[in-house]
């Protein structure tokens, strides 16, 4: 995007708690059903080492907690490890969690400090049917079929 | 014709039928539990009428259709209309795209503007389709929508009075 860096951005409402959506955001029992059937391997605390772990075992990406304040503010650096997209280096990812009324406002922001990242490109593709999903998961009880398995082949 | 180019994209993914959404984005039932409140109106067919009409009768976005082809596009040109001090604002494209993805579908939907925007007044819409589109969402999906409620941000009133077009 602008001033150098590339970003995605993405917004949605989620009817949950920020509590809720907190721990749907970090344990494994959730992230399974929405996230492909990963799981952060993570002491969270700041500094603490962060890895997002595919269910054969391969390291998807790694890097460190930055930021780690619950139930409202969460940021990690975040080095991709299973594709030549190692290459760019470290992204930033955060998410912020506002209340409003019954509902909380999750905004998802990941950066790349370098233009035409194809990283960010890449997640772009990926972030809103993560996003999606983890929102039916919390509201019905029930993510989107198509995350709840790692792609065949990937 | 202006060449519009796409400023804002929004992708959400819906546990639904491509029908089921098809008739989320055009019915003004639905539309108004998701939408503020607006009934949507439309003409079924190219060319035909589109306006978001409030419950007191104001239009707040008038404009035509532009593409239709159920249950896979839609697109129509957007013209603010209330507040009325927007209304000098050029007319936007507005698409829907609605695509299978496993037993859920992907909903697209993207904003064109043929003018050189400033981020200040594209920022309105960046706030607002993840609420409006976030509600269909939840009421496809659990029977009711949340009330988001919210109002223009403060640089997007700003930045429309002091345009020069």
């Amino acid at each position: 995007m602008s001033e150098g860096r590339s970003s995605f951005v993405y917004v949605t409402y989620i009817r949950t708690t920020p509590e809720k959506l907190w721990r749907a955001l970090i344990e494994p029992e959730f992230t399974r059903q929405f996230w492909c059937e990963t799981v952060q391997d993570c002491d969270w605390k700041v500094g603490a080492t962060w890895k997002l772990m595919i269910p054969d075992g391969r390291v998807g990406d790694a890097g460190e907690v930055l930021e780690f304040d619950p139930p409202r503010h969460l940021a990690l650096s975040w080095q991709n490890q299973f594709t030549e997209l190692r290459a760019e280096g470290h992204s930033r990812l955060t998410y912020t969690l506002e209340p409003q009324q019954d509902m909380v406002k999750l905004t998802v922001t990941h950066e790349m400090p370098h233009p035409d990242s194809k990283f960010i490109e890449k997640v772009s593709g990926g972030w809103p049917i993560i996003l999606s999903s983890l929102k039916s998961l919390l509201e019905t009880g029930e993510s989107l079929e198509s995350t709840r398995r790692w792609p065949e082949g990937m | 014709m202006p060449e519009f180019k796409p400023k804002t994209v929004y992708v959400i993914y819906i546990a639904a039928t491509p029908e089921k959404v098809w008739e989320a984005l055009i019915s003004s039932e639905f539309s108004r539990k998701y939408f503020w409140d607006l009934s949507i109106e439309l003409e079924p067919k190219l060319g035909g009428g589109f306006a978001l009409r409030a419950a007191d009768g104001t239009a707040h976005v008038q404009g035509k259709v532009i593409a239709w082809d159920p249950p896979r596009k839609f697109a129509v040109t957007w013209g603010v209309k209330w507040p009325a001090e927007f209304a000098k604002l050029p007319e936007c494209h507005v698409t829907y795209e609605i695509a299978p993805a496993g037993d859920a579908v992907r909903l697209t939907m993207t904003e064109s503007h043929s003018w050189n925007v400033p981020e200040a007044i594209l920022s309105g819409g960046r706030m607002g389709w993840p609420a409006v589109l976030s509600g269909l969402k939840s009421l496809l999906e659990t029977g009711t929508a949340p009330i988001i409620k919210m109002a223009p941000p403060k640089e997007m009133i700003e930045a429309i009075r002091n345009l020069k077009l």
